[in-house]
């Protein structure tokens, strides 16, 4: 796992970018190379980032207003015209209220639809509860035909976003507000359904998704020096989940984590958890927001309030060693 | 290729209208359930959509150019399906197994499992938004193909409905023409009683659409309306077709239970000598 991991502790040094960020950069890329990307916004292209998009290419950016159900709904039509379509806004208003748009037309037809949503978690910070999603892996992850992806850093996410260009189906991708630590490797390749493993601890393995794959390796790291061989893998691909390499977790320790942004029931945990129960059960404690919704205050108090910390992480795996 | 005629044969359209719902009313009846009161009721609008207006090529339902069409009232799938049939989509046997374990026919229309339905429909209120996103589509590539999706007249209680009507007039969209089917009727009774929707003219002039006000079972004001909205500039077009739930069988006609019932073997023996005659 090494030297990032160790910056991660020293907490100065490792480069931090906001996954949004990194999406308002991969489309500018994406619109000079392909000329049928077309993006779609809902009054919220500031704070989305495909603002940069529609400042470039204003002919295939389009402006839906406060409309998530029609803002998925025109997508899906201009994918049928033969177009690409990107259409964010928050994700709690992309999967909560277009959730049925969603299901009916992109995924029941299998459309060429990427949805893009920002804001996801409760590191949204200040805006609180209403503008949290804390489901939305869970509603995307039920979906038949639908991929979805969490990107755990700025450099994955430009990477997912030209993978998922080039992949024929409905994607849902989470993305975050807040910056976050460079942790993947300089030589990592994303591929669409398969995990990174950065290494597989015999004490336990912690299986995470976005913001929570930095806080898991700074975990293992810290549990290195109780004397615990602690494994990190980033699931970025929650749908279609790399069975393969929870499998291999499982089966190297009895112990799995799991750690998300998200609500424990339905998310990545709870893809584990049925994974596992019914192909090599194993005990699975999964680390996320417990049954609740957020509520407003800085994303790092918020992020100590709900134990979504390493310290957390780490005692959490401390207790199920006893 | 271009299928459809320059000059409206009124006298064959009527003709065809009567083939398309004595087609409706046998896969109804052979299905056992489904739409018939608005499927008749959009009978004469698909009629001339599919055999004057729009430009499509059966033997190659993907054809880029062609003129699109979203039946966003999804459960009058029927007569979307004799349309298809009758147009040379497929056979017409298959229309028996409408509703059937296996059959592309659904019970609302599904795209990936029957060619020239254009997009899957059934959840009201979904398919004015994906027209949209065609038209839109097409104008960006320069194509001069058109996008007709019809409602229906219940159809406009769903909020997404006017979203949709504002994006297709903020975006100019001259290459779309929508139809209501105004039967006046939906599941739980006449539209003014479960929730009212008029005045629908005033509603569409408001939201910036060019809106023609027809008698959706008068071919020749169809006809004529479906060739007006093609001359209209910087806006997109709605035609409320004031319909008849059930038109073309005597006893099903305004009758509110006929919205989710199919005839049965007997009603269906009645109806095809009305239409027969």
């Amino acid at each position: 796992m090494g030297e990032r991991a160790e910056k991660l502790l020293s907490k100065d040094t490792i480069k931090k970018i906001a996954t949004r960020d990194a999406y308002g950069e991969a489309l500018l890329e994406l619109g000079r190379s392909r000329e049928d990307v077309v993006v779609l916004d809902a009054d919220l292209s500031g704070s989305t980032k495909t603002k940069k998009f529609a400042k470039e290419f204003p002919k295939r950016f389009f402006n839906i207003g406060i409309s998530e159900q029609d803002l998925v709904g025109t997508a899906s039509g201009l994918s049928l015209a033969g177009k690409l379509p990107f259409a964010s806004t928050f994700a709690v208003f992309e999967t909560g209220r277009a959730w049925e748009q969603i299901r009916q037309t992109v995924c029941y037809s299998h459309l060429n639809v990427k949805l893009v949503a920002t804001h996801s978690g409760i590191t949204v910070g200040e805006d609180g509860a209403s503008h949290q999603a804390i489901e939305d892996v869970t509603l995307m992850r039920v979906l038949p035909n639908m991929t979805v992806i969490v990107p755990a850093d700025g450099n994955e996410t430009k990477q997912v976003i030209h993978a998922i260009a080039d992949y024929q189906g409905p994607v849902y991708v989470r993305l975050g507000r807040s910056k976050v630590p460079l942790v993947m490797p300089d030589d990592y390749a994303f591929r669409i359904g398969k995990a990174h493993t950065f290494h597989l601890g015999k004490d336990a393995n912690i299986i995470a998704m976005g913001i929570m794959v930095a806080m898991a390796l700074e975990a293992s790291e810290t549990l290195k020096k109780d004397g615990l061989d602690v494994g990190v893998i980033n699931m970025s691909t929650v749908k279609p989940l790399d069975t393969e390499s929870v499998l291999r977790a499982a089966e190297k320790s009895g112990l799995i984590i799991t750690a998300e942004e998200h609500s424990i029931i339905g998310g990545l945990g709870g893809a584990v958890a049925e994974f596992l129960s019914e192909s090599h059960p194993a005990r699975v404690v999964r680390i996320g927001i417990k049954d609740d919704f957020g509520c407003s205050g800085p994303s790092s108090e918020l992020l100590k309030l709900y134990g979504l910390t390493p310290g957390n992480i780490a005692n959490t795996i401390k207790e199920n060693l006893k | 290729m271009k299928t459809t005629e320059l000059k409206p044969d009124i006298a064959s359209l009527k003709e065809k209208a009567n083939t398309l719902r004595i087609e409706i009313l046998k896969m109804l009846t052979e299905a056992g359930s489904g739409h018939t009161g608005g499927s008749l009721s959009a009978a004469d609008i698909l009629t001339a959509l599919y055999f004057y207006k729009m430009r499509h090529n059966p033997a190659d339902p993907k054809w880029r150019e062609r003129d699109r069409f979203v039946l966003s009232k999804g459960h009058a799938a029927p007569v979307l399906y004799g349309a298809l049939a009758l147009s040379g989509y497929f056979d017409k046997q298959l229309l028996r197994t409408l509703r059937k374990i296996g059959s592309p026919l659904q019970g609302h229309p599904c795209s990936r499992k029957l060619p020239g339905v254009e997009i899957s429909t059934g959840s009201l209120g979904q398919g004015l938004s994906i027209a949209d996103g065609m038209a839109l589509g097409l104008k960006l590539d320069g194509l001069s193909s058109r996008v007709y999706c019809m409602l229906g007249d219940g159809e406009i209680q769903e909020g997404q409905v006017w979203e949709a009507a504002m994006t297709a007039a903020h975006f100019k969209l001259d290459n779309l023409c929508a139809i209501i089917d105004n039967n006046g009727l939906q599941i739980d009774g006449r539209c003014h009683e479960v929730m009212h929707i008029e005045p629908i003219v005033k509603k569409w002039e408001a939201f910036g659409w060019h809106v023609i006000d027809i008698n959706g079972h008068d071919m020749e004001a169809v006809v004529r309306a479906l060739d007006e909205a093609e001359t209209v500039k910087d806006k997109p077009t709605m035609i409320v077709a004031r319909t008849i739930k059930g038109k073309g069988v005597s006893f099903f006609e305004g009758k509110v239970e006929y919205h989710g019932m199919a005839p049965t073997p007997e009603e269906l023996e009645k109806a095809l000598k009305e239409l027969e005659r």
